[in-house]
């Protein structure tokens, strides 16, 4: 039976047929790397995570972690996925050679970490954040800070954090208050409290790496302000050895919908629970230059955000593949057109209302997918691309889909976890099955990693004005050049090019007329409405592209289904940017006219 | 040591086998193909020997050009280098013949020990340890779940219907193994690069000094005269529990001399 994490099918095709990242190996970069290498690692991603990640996921989910006041305790299966994942080398899949990576292109790295995202989110969650961290530590900290933590992380030793939230600043990371005051010997000591800190303590390694957002006093006010430091759990001496313990510590476990499985955390910096060096203050290692922190941790965003839709990707993939078997083998029902009772019941597959619920998964999961590699796709090419103009356009489109690619898996694919809990039944509703839990997991993705209205107030208010208007054009002449391809093509292919067309032409008027009056409130109060009518467009132009080569394949069930999945992207959804672009084209002020104690 | 691997690439245990209606051979281009289970357990072991006594570890892979992905992956697990045995003079052959020409490859490669998986899921028949052993005039130790290199002395575990024996013989040797025997590593992404740059030594049946008169379906001792699908599994037996279900099991399982 084919896997019901992912289709490995449809990755070779989006990989391969579409996206063609065997071109890469023409680069300097990924010179060692060919269709053979990127076949292995997608294979070895598929085998540990069917064998070591999908089989605990849901005794993760009903076993969470528990805090007895000293440690974190948890499944042991965990901690055998992590050993084996690390021992398999593929933390360092993407990182470069002289940093013991495979220097794997992000796209090929992102589709094999799918894998582990669709078997396990929350357990997959602890490498994607060690990762991030790691990054971060390769672009902006010194070699001795590379040596003593990232690369005991990229051994799998250590593990990572990202610390920015704290209870009073989520969204507004302006408000921060944890404070770093610099010490004679160059390091610094926190104090503050960090809350929703993902894989904040936990027993999975022998230390944990904390990347924290803080204060200098003196600096200058706001985000301006904000450095970044590392603050490990316990401080490293100069031989590597693990040495005295840090003073951070957890304060408590916050007991989630889902993600379970992972350690969602309170940490207070410099409480004095512990004393380094004989005295009470977390110590912290300033990461490059001090007021530069937010900046730093931004560079890592576009990745980090591509990260999050990939994981809504993942989740809504497995429900959908589960809810597609789930429909072939339950017998319910008769044909319409033919009730008799005498006659077996037919599979509920064979219903056209439960077609549309597949459908709509179908074309949400392998459109989104199509999204997160092409982002991903495009990381590669603004990092590697041969001329600087190149690198440029693709960095610059990046840019504009990053809230997208953040938002629209977030949004769709929770919606298609919806789909596929409906396809169950009842069944779906239950612990029996897998879709309920799919369905909490993925309702963190809207959440974190900036709310879905940031994402929009980013996507309206940043991407498409950036450079004078020039983020927007890179989306749209890229567009067109799908557009036009499609019309050479005729048919079926040209009208769906026609339709995208114009809700492009749509979008770049409904811009200019929301930015006309220079009014940012007003501009900005619709912003997810813009997000979400955008977005749609996007996946629309996606399903272009994968129809176009599907079109021209000899065919198949394969490439049926996709021509299909497209046209009922074109038909059913597409349609529904018409409503939102008016009611934004109309500069509708009713929630902004909304007054608190009208509530 | 010389330790030479024999890896077969079987159609994927996943996916439906089906045997062709013109020849009654395995229609290996419908599946995708896999490393035979118990072979990587036996890939496993030799690392594990190499890794205890040093050596070298060459992987033996007879079968069609698309068995390379199967080698790629025995050497990215840590094998050293492959030789593969392939020509369309063999398509075909069965055991006995499988073993002639793995026999002729052998004594390319030499060997001081030469492991296998017990059976392959293809074909099962499980006989191609004794067969080589008898061809080799080297000691047999088949079915293994435990194998300790002493010297020259090689002692093991050999799985029975009762527990196990304990075995002993000389090298070189042929081993087959069970999957008791280990817990077979994956590759790691390292592996999978570096063997990329491992030799694979390419043998038709004129490099091996096979002859081609003893290889190939029409040559062969055996015939396949007919086949059928397996019947469909049929509904199982629903018993409702009254109070009295272990009963109703224990007098299921007695039924079929279970117990
Ligand atoms: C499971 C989980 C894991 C997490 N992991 C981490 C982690 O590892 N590290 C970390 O630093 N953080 C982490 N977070 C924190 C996460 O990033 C924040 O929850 C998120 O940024 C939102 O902040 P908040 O919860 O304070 O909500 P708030 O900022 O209070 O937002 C509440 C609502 O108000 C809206 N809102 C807020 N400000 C505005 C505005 N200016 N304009 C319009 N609307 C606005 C938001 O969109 C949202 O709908 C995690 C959170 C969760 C739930
Ligand atoms: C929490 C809970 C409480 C419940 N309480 C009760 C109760 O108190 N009493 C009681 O009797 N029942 C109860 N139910 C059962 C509930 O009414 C059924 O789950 C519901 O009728 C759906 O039936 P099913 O689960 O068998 O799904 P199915 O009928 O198998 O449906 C699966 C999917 O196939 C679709 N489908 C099925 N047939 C067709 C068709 N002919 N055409 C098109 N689509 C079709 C459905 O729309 C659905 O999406 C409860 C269920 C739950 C989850």
């Amino acid at each position: 039976m084919p896997s019901q994490l992912l289709s490995r099918r449809d990755l070779e095709f989006l990989l391969y047929e579409w996206l063609d990242v065997e071109r890469l190996t023409s680069r300097d970069r990924y010179a060692d790397h060919d269709r053979s290498t990127f076949d292995a690692v997608l294979e070895l991603s598929e085998q540990i995570a069917t064998d070591h990640f999908a089989p605990h996921n849901k005794l993760s989910d009903a076993r969470e972690p528990t805090f007895d006041g000293e440690r974190v305790r948890q499944i042991p299966e965990i901690k055998k996925a992590m050993e084996v994942f690390s021992g398999a080398g593929l933390l360092g899949a993407g990182l470069d050679a002289e940093h013991g990576g495979m220097q794997l292109p992000y796209a090929v790295g992102s589709a094999g970490f799918a894998w582990f995202q669709a078997a396990n989110v929350a357990t997959s969650a602890y490498p994607m954040l060690t990762l991030g961290n790691v990054n971060l530590l390769m672009a902006h900290g010194s070699p001795e800070q590379i040596d003593k933590f990232a690369r005991p992380m990229v051994e799998g030793r250590f593990m990572g954090t990202m610390c920015l939230s704290e209870p009073q600043a989520g969204s507004s990371l302006t408000d921060i208050t944890t404070r770093a005051e610099p010490q004679d010997d160059g390091t610094h000591r926190l104090t503050g409290t960090k809350m929703w800190i993902s894989a904040g303590d936990h027993e999975l390694s022998e230390n944990i790496v904390h990347l924290v957002l803080a204060k200098i006093p003196g600096g200058p006010p706001g985000v301006k302000g904000i450095s970044l430091f590392i603050v490990p759990k316990y401080l490293v001496t100069e031989d590597g050895a693990l040495g005295e313990r840090n003073d951070v510590v957890l304060a408590g476990l916050n007991h989630k919908m889902g993600y379970r499985g992972t350690t969602n955390t309170l940490l207070n910096f410099g409480e004095g629970v512990h004393t380094p060096g004989g005295r009470p203050g977390a110590v912290g290692y300033l990461v490059g230059e001090p007021h530069r922190g937010l900046a730093y941790m931004f560079t890592m965003m576009n990745e980090a955000r591509i990260g999050v839709g990939a994981g809504a990707t993942a989740l809504g993939y497995t429900g959908y593949l589960k809810s597609l078997e789930y429909a072939r083998r339950r017998p319910q029902g008769r044909p319409v057109a033919g009730k008799d009772p005498a006659t077996p019941q037919v599979p509920i597959i064979e219903h056209a209302d439960v077609r549309r619920m597949l459908l709509a998964q179908k074309s949400y999961v392998e459109g989104a997918m199509g999204l997160v590699l092409l982002c991903a796709s495009l990381a590669d090419d603004a990092a590697t691309a041969p001329t600087e103009e190149e690198r440029a356009r693709a960095g610059l489109l990046l840019d504009t889909l990053t809230p997208i690619v953040k938002s629209w898996p977030s949004q769709w694919c929770l919606e298609a976890n919806s789909l596929a809990i409906q396809v169950h039944g009842g069944y779906g509703y239950t612990r029996d099955y897998d879709v309920e839990q799919h369905y909490r997991d993925n309702r963190l993705n809207p959440i974190h990693e900036g709310t879905h209205g940031v994402q929009a107030m980013d996507l309206l208010g940043r991407k498409v004005v950036a450079g004078g208007g020039a983020g927007l054009a890179a989306l749209t002449e890229r567009i067109g050049e799908t557009v036009e391809r499609a019309g050479k093509a005729g048919g079926e292919l040209a009208g769906h090019g026609a339709a995208l067309q114009a809700a492009v032409t749509r979008i770049t008027e409904v811009t200019a007329a929301l930015w006309a009056p220079m009014d940012v409130e007003a501009a900005l109060a619709n912003a997810s409405v813009y997000l979400e009518a955008v977005g749609h467009t996007v996946i629309a132009w996606i399903w272009l592209e994968q129809a176009l080569i599907a079109a021209a394949a000899p065919p198949d069930a394969f490439y049926s289904g996709k021509l299909q999945a497209a046209r009922y992207f074109f038909r059913w959804e597409l349609p529904r940017t018409g409503p939102q672009l008016d009611l934004l084209a109309s500069a509708d002020r009713t929630t902004l006219d909304m007054r608190a104690d009208w509530f | 040591m010389n330790i030479v691997v024999l890896v077969k690439q079987v159609p994927d245990t996943e996916s439906p086998r089906k045997l062709k209606s013109d020849d009654s051979t395995l229609d290996r281009a419908a599946a995708d193909g896999v490393i035979n289970e118990l072979d990587e357990y036996a890939i496993e072991e030799a690392l594990k020997i190499k890794e205890a006594h040093g050596g070298e570890v060459t992987v033996l892979t007879m079968g069609p050009a698309k068995a390379t992905d199967s080698i790629r992956k025995a050497l990215a697990m840590g094998a050293d280098k492959a030789v593969h045995l392939v020509d369309d003079g063999l398509a075909g052959s069965d055991a006995l013949q499988t073993s002639y020409a793995i026999q002729q490859a052998l004594g390319r490669t030499g060997f001081d020990i030469v492991i296998l998986g017990s059976e392959s899921t293809d074909a099962r028949t499980g006989v191609l340890a004794a067969m080589l052993s008898e061809r080799l005039g080297v000691p047999q130790i088949t079915l293994a779940n435990k194998v300790e290199i002493d010297g020259s002395a090689i002692k093991a575990q050999r799985v029975t219907d009762y527990g196990y024996d304990r075995v002993e013989a000389t090298l070189p040797a042929v081993v087959s193994v069970v999957e008791k025997i280990n817990e077979p590593r994956y590759p790691s992404f390292k592996g999978i690069m570096a063997a990329k740059k491992k030799p694979v030594e390419t043998l038709g049946l004129g490099d091996a000094g096979i002859d081609a008169a003893q290889v190939g379906l029409a040559n062969a001792a055996t015939e396949v005269v007919d086949f059928a699908d397996a019947p469909a599994r049929a509904q199982g037996q629903i018993v409702t529990d009254e109070g009295d279900g272990g009963a109703k099991i224990a007098e299921f399982l007695a039924s079929k001399k279970f117990v």
